[in-house]
């Protein structure tokens, strides 16, 4: 067979994307991990960006990350002293982070809300709420979830089922852009 | 302001990232295709954010121009 008559990869063969047809955008597939106010708050930025460029956007609840997501109401949450104990001392509720660094007893937190506003930048609560309303998916872990004792009650509405770190990985080999916050 | 007729304006002044391009994409939601949305924005990133989104979302720059600190999009939905 000569060079010419070889057929070509069908991976090659692929038609280039029309001209000014847009490249269709990559899912995106956040896993939020932490609990921190400005880890939160680059999460809800993303997610809720993501959804206003028609971006599929989801993220993965994990961790210190379920804290985020507990209703701001509940104060106690979990079913034996140890996860009550955890909750206590460190208050759930995407309202109730504490910042990495410069923390100084929740001041840290108050002024950045403060700059926050003055700035008019969107508070990660408001940012949640954009991205829920543009139809990015909030995925909680099965397994934390058990592990802090938490119910899908103490969770804010409007979560999707619980899964597993299988659906996560299976969901970045099928192409979704992964970031670990 | 706009040389093109616009269905609707979203008016975005003293809004920072990423809320000038949430609130355009909620206005465009409503839209029909082929329909415009003027948006104005004081947010000096929006320029290259608003050409990030048409990019993504197919959704057209028909006119863009800035003012006294002001930028005046005007955007066709696909």
């Amino acid at each position: 067979m000569t060079v010419a008559e070889t057929p070509i990869p069908e991976t090659m063969a692929e038609p280039a994307a029309e001209p000014g047809e847009p490249a269709k955008p990559k899912d995106i597939l956040i896993i939020n991990y932490s609990g921190e106010l400005e880890k939160v708050w680059a999460t809800m930025l993303l997610a809720s960006t993501a959804g206003a460029m028609g971006m599929t956007c989801r993220v993965f609840v994990t961790f210190w990350g379920l804290q985020n997501f507990v209703k701001d109401e509940r104060r106690i949450t979990g079913q034996n002293w140890m996860q009550k104990m955890l909750s206590f001392m460190s208050r759930p509720g995407i309202s109730h982070r504490k910042l990495s660094k410069m923390n100084f007893l929740g001041m840290g937190p108050w002024m950045m809300g403060k700059l926050a506003k003055q700035y008019k930048n969107p508070s990660p609560k408001e940012l949640l709420e954009v991205a829920q309303s543009m139809g990015v998916e909030f995925i909680p872990c099965q397994m934390t979830l058990e592990m802090f004792g938490l119910t899908r009650d103490d969770l804010i509405d409007g979560m999707a089922e619980p899964v597993g770190a299988a659906t996560v990985l299976g969901l970045m080999s099928e192409g979704s852009a992964p970031l670990f916050i | 302001m706009a040389t093109v007729p616009v269905d609707l304006t979203v008016d975005a002044r003293g809004l920072n990232c990423p809320m000038p391009i949430v609130r355009t994409a909620q206005a465009v939601k409503g839209l029909a295709a082929g329909q415009t949305v003027e948006v104005i924005a004081t947010d000096p990133g929006s320029v290259k954010d608003f050409a990030a989104w048409s990019k993504t979302t197919g959704n057209e720059i028909v006119e863009q121009t800035a003012d006294g600190g002001e930028f005046h999009f005007v955007l066709r939905k696909k």
